[in-house]
């Protein structure tokens, strides 16, 4: 996990810090396509949102964060959990339910929290992270600390009557909260365009004067650069600001989900537009990596993501007392 | 040493008192700097104590994201019905986030809300909405009744770990009560006998807890001896301390200003029917507000709450002495 903690991250995506960066996407893509089948095996057991497609934004944000930094998802939690160091066979272990699960069994997919890596949490109504975030920043602010909070949310959150009024108090209070938008174009089943006029997310906030950009946040290079910029400010005092990361989610809103409501993309399409191979065909072409470093990265993802699933099958599910004894602190 | 205060100056001293032992404890809401609340942003400054927009779930959010990181947030709404506006935030997410992170967090927050306000103020604002929170697992909820209370079940909220939604109810506002001085802390899950007594046993909560001493008081010149139990927190809830005196007393009456399907009564009817059938020598009577919204009209407010006299007519009725009807 290059950048986290030992120094400032550096402004500019490339060399040995860009096949760290592909390694965590292939981490993340490599995990999802497997806990997909795990789900269909009915071996994942409850509901899950996959982020396949998505993963340049998660993988060119979190890796810049510290520890101390609280960062918030929502229900499509997996990506941003692991680029932001939780383990993966603790969170395959969550996934399934078990006792060694991040959180013990009890969240599962969509409430994914490591609290030792300031991942702070992940809420599965649309948007309801986002006040929370609101919070952590203002208590960074509060300690003279020089920490961040990141929430991120799709498009379909902006809509809520509590987006804009967290935009409102951050811009009021000037807090380190950098919004962090995955803008894939649907929110749950409906195009955006059947829920708004404005098509840009970073337009909806433009009468705040906050710190605003949109970038294609299937360039996880553009991402980093962008988010970068951000972080700067907000450690020096500024905020909040707000990163609209255009993508693509391949799947369904939901395992399961058989997506009617939209054309799916051609092969060739989406090959040009998977920020996973783009970021492989950009680092071999601009000798960042070799063919064969990449490739290594790949398979030794594919080699995390079994031994995590081995990890998890073999932890015990939780004993039933868990049920009433962590209600209460 | 104790002192006469008004119930409101008492929850005000614990605020006080609690952010003046504790730099942790934050004050957020609206009006802050234009209200009785603007003694403590001179205080304990404007960081500390902040006006918040008309953005009620993004200021219980925020406290729920202040309460991870550290901090413990008093939340002022004013009126309680304003925390429907935010109820994913109340229920869905500050109660929630310690257990679906398997203990990793806890989230110690406090949401004031003033509640009950049966003046004419009509069908949003005088909600005795208490009911629909003590089911909720993760929140703890306060009610208190004496101005003594006030103040320590407030600190105790601020110290808890938990969220705590804190009721207060607006017509006890200005009543005195002997509150002492300095740190006060009230358990929460601890019932007070209010009033001992051999024959029947009254629950009252809150604000109902003066209509039901009102009432042991007529029933005591007829020569009824009532007991009278303020269960002061309704989550934890002592049913222990109840059941004791249902065991003793063999006669249950509830009274409660919820709406009756709506009312912590309802809950607590259920738990004795359930655990302490055996000891009930007459059904379980509960005095509850009507199931209606509460209308502006004086008479018709009157009509749909309780008051002394249904309670000793509800009394009367468990007792056998009276066929009249509660």
């Amino acid at each position: 996990m290059a950048g986290r903690d030992d120094q400032p991250p550096p402004a500019v995506l490339d060399g040995a810090l860009a096949l760290d960066v592909l390694a965590t996407m292939w981490r993340i893509r490599l995990f999802e396509e497997r806990v997909g089948q795990l789900k269909r095996a009915d071996e994942v057991h409850g509901l899950i949102h996959l982020s396949v497609g998505q993963e340049g934004v998660a993988a060119g944000v979190c890796p810049q964060l510290r520890d101390d930094d609280a960062v918030y998802s929502g229900h499509r939690a997996h990506g941003h959990a692991i680029a932001t160091g939780a383990a993966l066979d603790r969170t395959m272990a969550e996934l399934m339910g078990r006792e060694d699960g991040l959180c013990r069994g009890l969240g599962g997919s969509m409430h994914l929290v490591d609290v030792a890596r300031g991942f702070m949490g992940a809420t599965g109504v649309v948007g309801g992270n986002v006040p929370i975030a609101l919070g952590s920043a203002l208590a960074a602010r509060h300690r003279g600390s020089s920490a961040v909070a990141v929430a991120f949310f799709g498009d379909g959150a902006v809509q809520a009557g509590h987006f804009n009024e967290t935009v409102n108090l951050a811009t009021l209070w000037e807090l380190p909260l950098i919004l962090v938008c995955e803008n894939n174009g649907f929110a749950e089943f409906t195009p955006r365009s059947a829920h708004t006029k404005v098509e840009r997310v970073s337009d909806v906030v433009a009468p705040y004067g906050l710190e605003r950009e949109t970038v294609d946040g299937n360039d996880v290079v553009a991402v980093w650069a962008a988010f970068h910029r951000f972080l700067t400010a907000a450690r020096g005092g500024a905020g909040p600001m707000l990163l609209e990361c255009l993508t693509h989610r391949l799947r369904g809103h939901y395992e399961g989900d058989p997506a009617k409501y939209r054309e799916a993309l051609a092969k060739e399409d989406w090959q040009e537009k998977d920020p996973v191979l783009r970021l492989r065909r950009r680092g071999v072409g601009a000798c960042w990596f070799s063919e064969d470093e990449a490739a290594a990265a790949e398979r030794d993802a594919a080699a995390a993501v079994e031994a995590a699933v081995a990890f998890a099958r073999a932890s015990p599910f939780p004993p039933p007392g868990l049920a009433e004894e962590l209600v209460y602190a | 040493m104790a002192r006469e205060l008004p119930y409101i100056v008492a929850i005000n001293e614990a605020i006080h008192v609690e952010m003046a032992r504790d730099d942790r404890v934050l004050f957020f809401g609206q009006n802050m700097a234009n209200t009785e609340n603007e003694p403590f942003v001179d205080a304990f400054g404007k960081d500390r104590v902040r006006v918040t927009p008309i953005s009620e779930t993004a200021e219980i959010g925020m406290a729920v994201g202040a309460a991870l990181a550290g901090y413990r947030p008093v939340v002022e709404l004013y009126m309680a019905e304003f925390m429907l506006v935010a109820m994913d935030q109340v229920v869905n997410e500050a109660p929630r986030f310690r257990y679906m992170s398997g203990g990793q967090v806890s989230v110690p927050l406090v949401l004031k809300a003033g509640y009950g306000f049966t003046a004419g103020w009509a069908g949003q604002h005088t909600g005795t909405i208490y009911g629909m929170f003590m089911g909720v697992p993760g929140l703890k909820v306060a009610v208190p009744s004496t101005a003594a209370d006030a103040k320590g079940l407030m600190a105790t909220a601020i110290r808890d770990d938990n969220p705590v939604v804190y009721f207060h109810h607006y017509l006890l506002t200005l009543e005195h009560g002997d509150v002492p001085e300095g740190e006060h802390v009230v358990p929460f899950g601890e019932a007070a006998v209010r009033r001992a007594g051999g024959e029947v046993t009254i629950v009252a909560i809150g604000a109902m807890v003066g209509t039901a001493l009102a009432a042991a008081e007529t029933l005591a010149g007829e020569g009824i001896d009532a007991e009278v139990i303020d269960p002061r927190t309704l989550a934890p809830l002592d049913l222990p301390r109840i059941l004791e005196s249902v065991e003793k007393t063999g006669r249950l009456v509830l009274v409660d200003q919820a709406t009756r399907h709506g009312s912590a009564s309802a809950v607590i009817a259920g738990e004795v029917a359930d655990a302490g059938f055996g000891a009930l020598k007459a059904p379980i009577k509960q005095v509850t507000a009507l199931d209606t919204t509460i209308a502006y009209s004086a008479p018709l407010e009157a009509y749909a709450l309780p008051d002394a006299d249904k309670v000793v007519g509800a009394v009367k009725q468990v007792l056998g002495s009276s066929a009249v009807a509660a």
